[in-house]
């Protein structure tokens, strides 16, 4: 070896494989505007079409009347639900198995909700069109209250299914009932309560939120007549599932349908569903011959495109008197709004909300989540998490601490004490689980050495006894936070959306100069993945990251997968990229073995290429095994270098951390300061440590704005509050906190990177470390929990009604 | 989010734009559009014609004319945190534009907009009437001035006549060492105040020798605080004080509840704004 042999180090720093801190490759075009997003498309004669929207929450609709608005100008055509239902399209079927009306058919059900599609030349016309529809309504009394959608007398909401007694999801008990999801063991659990020492019982809701990415969902349908094509590109987290929909509710063949999702500006479970406004826009492209777009604005996407959580959790915790938990009981009023368009597997009506025993050894748990119909927007969608998991982990986070205050011991103490043990893993969980692996002491006790807990809970009894002095007017809370997740789904054995399987799936292709492209069907919306899809390859196969393209979201090029939420692309799709690069290598040895005149095992892999073992000199690289494969292969076998997997997980992945934060409140004012955030996470195996810090600061970001102010509320008549940025809270970066993050790796044993999938925890463990700060910060003048979202007046609130608020205002 | 259909026009001089104002159907000034263009897009305001005033070079910029600082309608907030004599001469006009929305709003948004909007929410009105200004109109009719605590009627209701522009606000600079505050208590950047407290004392021997109090969202209208100004004047701002002007403070406001709050929030966080800009001002004056 001569001096220009570059060393082992060099040889893997120039892949910028697993483990490497590689600059996102997608960053080059979006900081520069040259992202291709579906607002950039713009195709020869392309018409806009735009929604009229009901003013009421609840109405019959007595008449429609188009005719003044075909005659402003520009105005082409106005669909109704009965123009759909001439196609068989004025309902679409949700992905949670229920069915939701496209346009207004007799009822509007939910303020905001589309009544007719206008669809004209631009945006302005269609606009002015929509100002010109006449639309008469007889309003209806509404429902929004969940908790009286199953009175006696509670308003009919839905007519068309008032007298069926089973839902897609078993029998229903009232007419805006929509199922009943029981798990666990009902009379152990209650066993376990009645010899209990100690009990506790709280109602923990979990406030209505929008995923609000930055961009709103939009799509643009071209039919082609000629050919009967129809070409959809839409802001689609899942294009394949897509176009199998609209294959089957169109009845259109599925070869002649071509999904394309371009670059996508976050998605956050937004843009996983179908929207009324997809079919009418394929409806209007196929009934004018023209191509028509869709764009929802700010409003309408807050207003009507999925909600999230609303969850109101009663939690019981039966414990010993030392601490050890016994029983864990939980029933859940789940409100899905007008139609039950949540984004759950088909089986899971309430997702994998049976995690809601978290990280803890619970012997026996029994949940029961009931759905029901209110007038509100549909949907339900898993904003930045594995389906229904941010709701469970706020719920068990908070119970645990709400434990913790009745015993009188330290809530980080009472974690490690329930926390499942090292040598649990895998762990059967009370309700059905089997964890894959964790280490939750290791975590717990860094994250306390980190941060100097106990020194933090020195300073807050020091302030304490200030404020019972009136010497400050503010209050310290300490919020801890210890979250396992349930990520990557799913097996098949368990997981489907409408009867499809929710494998994923990889396509490598590499070319003779030893570069290549990568297909997955998976689907990135700011994730990363070009940047990380290719580092495992990378690593798997000795090829630089900079040398393979890696494309997503063309569903005619990319293999079939279920696309990108739940945290589930770096366990599934990510588990297929290996695969496939595992096949990949498998040929490459095959071929390296033949040149280097050994038999296969004879060789072993090193970095980039293949040595035989006990002759180092005796090397093939990959780049030289890609241009062999092509043009010398061994005899008698296929050329080409390729490989495709689908992949099937046999597990989910278990991600976990600890969160603590830190948070000064002025009870004057509810003005809150959060002093310190610190996250660690175990995401298992780590692809890009950069990647996954900014994955984590975007995910506290969101779980700040969700615990500290960010609601879709309805007032008693059903209008929707909250629909524009002024009042839904989207932080800025004035407001947002800085993060400090940490890490420890327990690899997943069944996964063949040992990945876990990251996006998603500091949504699920944020939200309870802030809830639990501040719920800290008032335990002792007496609070045992207060409702999210923790702004500034329900801060205020929260200290009047503890009686520390005096003077002129707090009387009024 | 569209806007209907309108016509656009920009003319050169004060004399064509209340000419135009006065003889187009539906016409209305255009300024930083940055509160206007949003109810347009919501169809809240739906003007035939718009006449943007950014062509008048005369109502730009900001001067000094004796004691009195006479700042162009079409001054931008942003202008008033570069002059230098804003910076002297009345520092809380700053304190105040550095709390309204963002820097890019800054940039666009005029004062004359600001405080011609009539909406409660801004920050500008309140202080105007804090610091006396006058503001200086011209219609058809000709020209005339009106004080800013007569100017503001109702939500969205001013002094202005149909047709009036308004061409620049003159303030009388208050004296050397005066105290002065703006507290703000809002949700996040670009929000609305959920109270607000504008202060502008002088402290003579320790006492408060004179003391102007606005409040902004507290009411359908800016408001002048009278008598909470009058609680702490001759008073060392002690805690009767400030509580007896908090009180006053807090009598006359009547908040609405919005997604700030509930109104008993507002009106007692807008008597902590008081309290807090009382002592801040203290503390500046000299
Ligand atoms: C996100 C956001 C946040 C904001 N937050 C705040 C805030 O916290 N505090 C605050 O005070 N403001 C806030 N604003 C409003 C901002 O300051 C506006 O710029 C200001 O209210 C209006 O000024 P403008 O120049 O943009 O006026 P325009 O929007 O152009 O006009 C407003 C109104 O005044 C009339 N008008 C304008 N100029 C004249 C004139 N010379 N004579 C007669 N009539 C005139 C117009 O016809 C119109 O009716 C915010 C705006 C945005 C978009």
């Amino acid at each position: 070896m001569n001096d220009m042999t570059p060393t082992r180090e060099e040889r893997e720093a120039r892949l910028e494989g697993m483990g490497c801190k590689r600059k996102r490759v997608e960053d080059v075009r979006f900081t520069q505007g040259k992202g291709n997003y579906v607002d950039d498309v713009k195709l020869p004669g392309m018409l806009h079409g735009d929604f009229v929207r009901s003013p009421h929450a609840h109405a019959r609709v007595k008449s429609i009347n188009t005719e003044k608005a075909l005659k402003v100008p520009g105005v082409l055509a106005v669909l109704t639900a009965e123009t759909l239902k001439t196609v068989n399209l004025a309902w679409m079927p949700t992905l949670a198995g229920d069915v939701q009306m496209v346009l207004a058919d007799g009822k509007v059900l939910f303020q905001n909700q589309e009544v007719a599609f206008v669809v004209a030349t631009d945006r302005y016309a269609a606009d002015d069109g929509i100002n010109a529809v006449e639309v008469e309504y007889e309003a209806l009394p509404p429902l929004i209250d969940p908790f009286k959608a199953m009175d006696a007398d509670a308003p009919v909401l839905r007519e068309d299914i008032k007298d069926k007694k089973d839902g897609a999801h078993g029998p229903r008990k009232h007419h805006n009932h929509i199922f009943e999801w029981t798990v666990g063991d009902k009379d152990l659990t209650d066993a376990a309560f009645n010899k209990a020492d100690v009990k506790i019982k709280e109602l923990i809701s979990y406030q209505r939120v929008h995923p609000s990415p930055l961009e709103t969902c939009q799509c643009v349908c071209s039919f082609d007549k000629i050919t009967g094509e129809l070409t959809i590109y839409g802001t689609f987290q899942a294009p394949h599932v897509i176009r199998t929909v609209v294959a089957l509710i169109a009845k259109l063949p599925e070869q002649k349908i071509h999904v394309i999702s371009p670059d996508i500006g976050g998605g956050f479970g937004n843009k996983v569903g179908a929207y009324p406004g997809y079919i009418c826009a394929a409806v209007a492209t196929i009934v004018t011959g023209k191509p028509v777009k869709w764009v929802e604005d700010r409003m309408e996407n807050l207003t009507t495109t999925s909600f999230a959580r609303d969850y109101h959790m009663t939690a019981e915790i039966a414990a010993t008197k030392d601490g050890k938990v016994t029983g864990l009981r939980v029933h859940v009023l789940a409100d899905h709004g007008a139609f039950d368009a949540c984004a759950d597997p088909s089986k899971w009506p309430a997702g994998f909300f049976n995690i809601v025993t978290g990280s803890y050894d619970f012997p026996v748990s029994h949940l029961a989540v009931d759905g029901v119909y209110t007038n509100k927007a549909p949907g339900g969608v898993a904003y930045r998490c594995s389906f229904r998991v941010t709701e469970a982990a706020y719920c068990i986070e908070r119970a645990m601490d709400i434990l913790a205050q009745k015993l009188g011991m330290d809530p980080a103490e009472l974690r490690l004490k329930n926390f499942i043990r090292p040598e649990q893993f895998p762990y059967h969980s009370a309700l059905g689980w089997e964890y894959d692996s964790g280490d939750y002491h290791t975590a717990m006790k860094k994250a306390m050495e980190t941060t100097r807990y106990s020194e933090l809970r020195q300073e807050q009894a020091a302030k304490r006894a200030a404020f019972k002095r009136g010497e400050t007017r503010e209050i310290m809370g300490i919020g801890v936070s210890f979250f396992t997740e349930i990520v990557g789904a799913g097996p098949s054995k368990n997981c489907d959306i409408l009867g499809i399987a929710m494998f994923d799936s990889c396509e490598i292709r590499m070319h003779p100069t030893g570069a290549g492209v990568a297909r997955m069907g998976s689907k990135s919306q700011g994730q990363g993945h070009e940047t990380t899809w290719a580092q495992i390859i990378a690593t798997e196969i000795g090829i630089p990251a900079d040398n393979i393209k890696v494309e997503e979201g063309n569903t005619d090029t990319a293999p079939y997968g279920l696309g990108t939420y739940g945290s589930r692309s770096t366990p599934v799709a990510g588990a297929a990229i290996a695969m496939a690069a595992r096949k990949i290598r498998a040929k490459a040895q095959m071929i390296a073995a033949y040149k280097l005149e050994v038999h296969e095992d004879d060789l072993e892999w090193d970095i980039d290429g293949f040595r035989v073992k006990g002759l180092p000199e005796k090397f093939l690289g990959m780049k030289d095994i890609c241009w062999i494969a092509y043009n010398t292969p061994p005899p008698g076998m296929e050329p080409g270098l390729e490989a495709v997997s689908y992949y099937d997980p046999p597990n989910m992945t278990y991600p976990f951390g600890a969160y603590i934060c830190v948070m000064d409140i002025d009870v004057d004012t509810g003005v809150y300061k959060v002093r310190r955030f610190y996250a660690l996470d175990d995401c298992g195996t780590r692809i890009n440590p950069m990647i996954i810090e900014g994955q984590v600061h975007g995910g506290l970001t969101e779980a700040f704005a969700i615990a500290m102010g960010q609601e879709i509320h309805y007032d008693k008549e059903g209008n929707v509050l909250g629909g524009s940025f002024m009042d839904f809270f989207l932080p800025t970066a004035y407001e947002t906190p800085h993060w400090e993050t940490d890490f420890t790796v327990t690899p997943s044993p069944h996964h063949p990177i040992g990945a876990k999938g990251v996006g998603e925890s500091p949504n699920v463990g944020g939200v309870p470390a802030f809830s639990n700060a501040v719920n800290d910060a008032f335990s002792f003048l007496g609070a045992t929990h207060i409702q999210m979202p923790h702004d500034h007046w329900r801060n205020w609130k929260a200290a009047r009604d503890l009686g520390v608020i005096k003077g002129a205002g707090a009387a009024a | 989010m569209i806007p209907g259909q309108f016509s656009y026009h920009r003319p050169a001089s004060l004399a064509e734009a209340v000419n135009l104002l006065a003889t187009l159907e539906d016409a209305r000034p255009l300024a930083g559009g940055h509160s206007l263009i949003p109810m347009m897009k919501l169809r809240l305001a739906t003007p035939e014609n718009l006449i943007d005033l950014h062509g008048i070079d005369a109502l730009k910029g900001v001067r000094r004319d004796g004691g009195n600082i006479i700042i162009g309608a079409m001054t931008t907030q942003h202008e008033l945190l570069a002059s230098d004599i804003i910076a002297t001469a009345l520092p809380v006009l700053q304190e105040t534009s550095l709390v309204i929305a963002d820097p890019q709003v800054r940039y666009m948004g005029t004062v004359g907009g600001n405080v011609a909007n009539g909406d409660p929410g801004n920050d500008m009105p309140a202080l105007m009437m804090t610091l006396g200004a006058i503001y200086n109109v011209e219609g058809k009719g000709g020209a005339r001035s009106i004080a800013a605590t007569d100017f503001y009627q109702g939500a969205y209701f001013t002094a202005l006549e149909p047709g009036e522009i308004l061409t620049s606000i003159s303030i009388a600079a208050p004296p050397a060492g005066h105290g002065y505050a703006y507290e703000k208590l809002k949700r996040k950047i670009g929000d609305y105040a959920t109270a607000a407290a504008a202060v502008v004392l002088t402290m003579s021997g320790g006492k408060v020798a004179t003391c102007r109090i606005g409040l902004t969202n507290l009411s359908e209208t800016a408001l002048l605080a009278v008598a909470a100004a009058q609680a702490v004047i001759g008073t060392s701002l002690d805690d009767a004080a400030l509580k007896a002007a908090a009180a006053a403070a807090e009598a006359i406001m009547s908040p609405a509840g919005d997604g700030r709050g509930p109104p008993e929030y507002r009106r007692y966080v807008g008597g902590v704004m008081v309290t807090r800009a009382l002592q801040r001002a203290a503390q500046r004056a000299k």
